[in-house]
């Protein structure tokens, strides 16, 4: 205490001209290597060809078996080969046939769902009953029963999809609209919106950041389900379908059968190919003309 | 109670000639918790005439933005009854145009000038795309938003947000403008520069204005009419004039005396709230 | 346009000046009730579980109702009460308790070993830019690659048995964890950051107490899709390739049920599929939610 300082008072001035001061670099150009390496697409690519490269070396110079790790090249030809002469466009058509009609009628029951629960608080007991009890079903356990059900064929796959879509697009939709703002819910009332119209121009573009992560989930999983479904059964299934040529993944399936291990690879290209495809492509030019440009990301 | 609303219709020379826009009277609103059932205001009645700027002045837990939802008809009052214009309100509608405190009242995918067309064509002001986006630049204008109409709100900033969402209520030209605090969640002087900004939009057209504050400085300055609530339940406590007052008197005398008076009668209550009911929140 | 400013400039109302009033007695109002307690029956038509227990039993009774009622082939669609029992005669008087146990070890396993991997990856891509770009790069091109497309190559390298359901698994948390986490990291908000150095942490001290906690809430939503992803590339797993690693899981047991037309053996397994997932979503990870991001207010 008894060294405490006092105030020193000074006394006070302002500044009469201030502007002209030598202020030297206030902003300079980065070098071109500077930014170069600044560009992410750069240092990924550069990234890839590394790895590629490295793979390649390994397996030229290691002598390892091209039934445990084929080359890269070969890897290349093999899918050069499956594009040209063994279908491999077809596969991945029928695939993505089977994909879409299953994601659309998932979408259409998900969104009756999901408007059942908005609306009354029965419609949402019910949808948080269901979703609680199967979104932790994984779907291709269902498999057997619809195969059962639907015989083997196309309608077996797309039960199980439509099962692998509906509750995350739905639990994710629903989690949206009640975390909607009271402010935003009562400024659309507030301007007369009423019924659908409400819903249409208010609660989906303000739950959109949620219901675009569900439509994502969805989608993973259905992929996901889709490649084991073919995996498994799609031998069977294409046996009875009248094309004969089966999917991607029983193009993989196949070919391990039959040890081609560099077709193997080249189908898990494509599988990685068609997923950066929606992933990366699709969704994201989604993002980019909605959440992003609205600044709604979550997180 | 009778003897409120009898005073107000009985002591008002003026009210021969004009009538009142607004008619709040013998309101009582309840609300729900997940355990209690609230009431936020009992037996309240005011009139709001046009051109009125008038404010519901209160500390929090007085009901008055309660009472303000009410009039916007996103409650229904359990006794007593609201009219505009003699017609009696049953739910939300574009004639009593609302603006929030919060700042996410913008709708977020919609850029300043699509917010306000967006409104006044739900609101079905306009007919045609090319009135609703002349109404609007006009009210962006107004607000000293020009170079800002396609910009989406989240690149605003609070005062900017709040001065697009008054441009939305005022391009309605509502009957009555409901203002909940807007300005609460802004810095000082910003605060003070939207004030005053309000009042000169006022200058221009004399809409009437519904304006709830707990700030006496800041219901005196915007406020032509001040109406003081007292808490738990929200009730009316007095009815002030306040349109002799705004910035330029925020130094002087009378200034501080109506602050003080006011002062004195919401603190009064305060002691009185704490003896009679104790824990007892809003 | 031209006519609404024109009525407007001519008819701007003039201010009404009108006497004050105050009221003194106020304090003395009856206010009624204030503040009333709901009723009892209110109260509990409130509670979110009662109303799901209902729901639960409703669907359950038009579930048994339909197949006793329509007498519907048992085979096709067995009544619930059947597929209970027959999941309650397995669980105490068959082997399936056993298979769950072989299921959750192997799961567990490749969990834990996923999340090792994914921790050892974001140390090393916070470290220097190269680890972070490669990082970007092989979760952009992974995560989209389903784990169970692999297990073809996993049982050439591996072999068949657990190793491959290991890897596999593997493979389809690693991903999603370390693509969550990267991103959480990346997002830990500046002001955090200097307070952490402000506060002189460095290195591995400066990850696990600055940027771990402020991105948990991603690294868990990714840990509940990477743990979400594990089950579905699990129970796929060995209902394709279950039967040839000797002992099956859950997923072998469904398929067996199913291939000897056992279909309330099949109900039996989802029943028990769906209660593992229960547990372990609203359970396990809802408790660590509890403890940490809800009680940090970083997710309501």
């Amino acid at each position: 205490m008894s060294t405490m300082p006092n105030v020193l008072v000074r006394s006070e001035f302002e500044a009469a001209d201030i502007g002209k001061a030598e202020t030297g670099d206030v902003a300079r150009k980065l070098t071109l290597f500077e930014r170069i390496s600044d560009m992410n697409s750069v240092r990924k690519l550069s990234i890839l060809v590394l790895v590629i490269a490295a793979w390649e070396l390994y397996t030229r110079f290691s002598g390892v078996s091209e039934l445990i790790l084929p080359k890269f090249s070969a890897t290349a030809e093999a899918l050069y080969l499956a594009v040209v002469s063994e279908q491999l466009l077809a596969m991945v058509w029928n695939s993505m046939t089977v994909l879409v009609t299953g994601y659309a009628i998932g979408l259409a029951i998900a969104t009756l769902l999901t408007t059942a629960a908005t609306m009354t608080r029965f419609g949402n007991d019910i949808l948080s009953t269901l979703t609680a009890m199967l979104n932790p079903l994984p779907a291709i356990a269902l498999l057997p029963l619809a195969l059962l059900w639907f015989g083997l064929g196309a309608d077996a796959i797309i039960f199980t999809l439509l099962h692998s879509v509906i509750w995350p697009v739905a639990l994710n939709a629903h989690v949206g609209f009640m975390s909607v703002s009271e402010t935003q819910r009562m400024v659309g009332q507030n301007y007369g919106l009423r019924g659908l119209v409400y819903v249409a121009k208010l609660l989906i573009p303000a739950a959109f950041p949620q219901i675009l992560m569900g439509l994502k989930i969805g989608w993973a999983y259905a992929w996901r389900t889709l490649i084991a479904a073919e995996l498994v059964f799609g031998g069977s299934i294409s046996d009875t379908s009248e094309g004969a040529s089966g999917g991607l993944g029983w193009f993989i399936f196949a070919n391990q059968m039959d040890l081609q291990i560099a077709h193997v690879f080249a189908g898990l290209f494509t599988v990685i190919l068609v997923g950066v495809f929606v992933e990366n492509v699709i969704f994201n030019a989604i993002e980019n003309r909605t959440v992003r440009r609205w600044g709604m990301q979550a997180r | 109670m009778a003897k409120r609303n009898g005073s107000a219709a009985g002591i008002k020379p003026a009210a021969d000639t004009t009538q009142p826009i607004l008619n709040v009277d013998g309101v009582t609103l309840q609300y729900k918790t997940k355990e209690h059932l609230i009431t936020a205001t009992y037996r309240v009645g005011f009139d709001v005439y046009p051109a009125d700027r008038f404010v519901l002045l209160g500390p929090s837990g007085c009901g008055k933005s309660t009472l303000l939802k009410g009039i916007a008809g996103y409650m229904k009052p359990v006794e007593g009854a609201i009219r505009l214009k003699g017609r009696e309100i049953s739910e939300p509608g574009p004639d009593r145009v609302m603006v929030f405190q919060e700042f996410d009242q913008l709708l977020p995918w919609k850029t300043v000038k699509q917010n306000i067309i967006f409104a006044l064509h739900n609101g079905g002001k306009t007919d045609t795309a090319a009135e609703a986006e002349e109404i609007a630049m006009e009210y962006i204008t107004k607000v000293k938003l020009t170079g800002f109409e396609d910009t989406f709100p989240h690149m605003l900033s609070g005062g900017m947000k709040q001065r697009v969402a008054i441009a939305r209520g005022m391009a309605m030209e509502p009957d009555v403008l409901l203002m909940d605090e807007p300005f609460a969640a802004l810095d000082a002087l910003t605060r003070l520069q939207m004030q005053k900004e309000l009042l000169q939009l006022w200058e221009d057209t004399h809409f009437t204005v519904l304006f709830v504050t707990h700030s006496i400085e800041e219901a005196l300055i915007v406020g032509s009419r001040i109406l003081v609530m007292s808490p738990h339940p929200g009730q009316v406590k007095a009815e002030l004039n306040a349109h002799h007052l705004n910035h330029d008197n925020v130094g002087d005398k009378k200034f501080a005396k109506v602050q003080q008076h006011i002062h004195d009668m919401l603190f009064a209550d305060r002691i009185l709230e704490e003896d009679v009911q104790p824990g007892a929140r809003g | 346009m031209s006519t609404r400013s024109a009525n407007r400039k001519s008819s701007i109302p003039e201010l009404v000046i009108r006497p004050e009033y105050e009221i003194s007695d106020i304090a003395q109002a009856k206010t009624g009730d204030v503040a009333r307690k709901l009723s009892l029956v209110e109260r509990i038509w409130n509670i979110n579980g009662v109303r799901k227990v209902v729901i639960l039993l409703g669907l359950v009774s038009a579930w048994q109702a339909y197949t006793v009622g329509l007498d519907v082939e048992p085979l096709m669609l067995p009544s619930f009460l059947v597929s209970l029992t027959t999941l309650f005669n397995a669980l105490f008087y068959g082997d399936l308790i056993y298979k769950v146990w072989f299921s959750v070890k192997v799961l567990l396993i490749g969990y834990s070993a996923g999340l090792a991997l994914a921790a050892i990856l974001i140390l090393w891509a916070t470290a220097n830019r190269f680890g972070s770009d490669f990082i970007a790069m092989a979760t952009a091109m992974f995560n989209p690659l389903p784990a169970i497309a692999l297990l073809p190559l996993a049982m050439l390298w591996f072999g068949l048995g657990t190793p491959s359901l290991v890897f596999v698994l593997i493979h389809s948390v690693l991903w999603a964890v370390a693509l969550s986490t990267h991103s959480g990291f990346e997002n830990v908000s500046h002001t955090l950051r200097m307070i952490g150095r402000n506060y002189g942490l460095k290195g591995i001290f400066y990850v696990l107490k600055i940027l771990f906690p402020a991105a948990l809430p991603s690294i868990l939503a990714g840990m509940k899709i990477g743990w979400a992803f594990a089950w579905r590339t699990l129970i796929g797993a060995e209902l394709v390739f279950g039967a040839s690693s000797g002992s099956g899981g859950l997923g072998w047991y469904i398929f067996e049920s199913s291939q000897n037309i056992d279909t309330d053996g099949v109900f039996a397994g989802l029943f028990m599929v769906i209660l593992f997932g229960i547990v372990v979503e609203n359970v396990v990870f809802r408790n660590i939610e509890i403890r940490t991001v809800n009680r940090w207010g970083m997710q309501r």
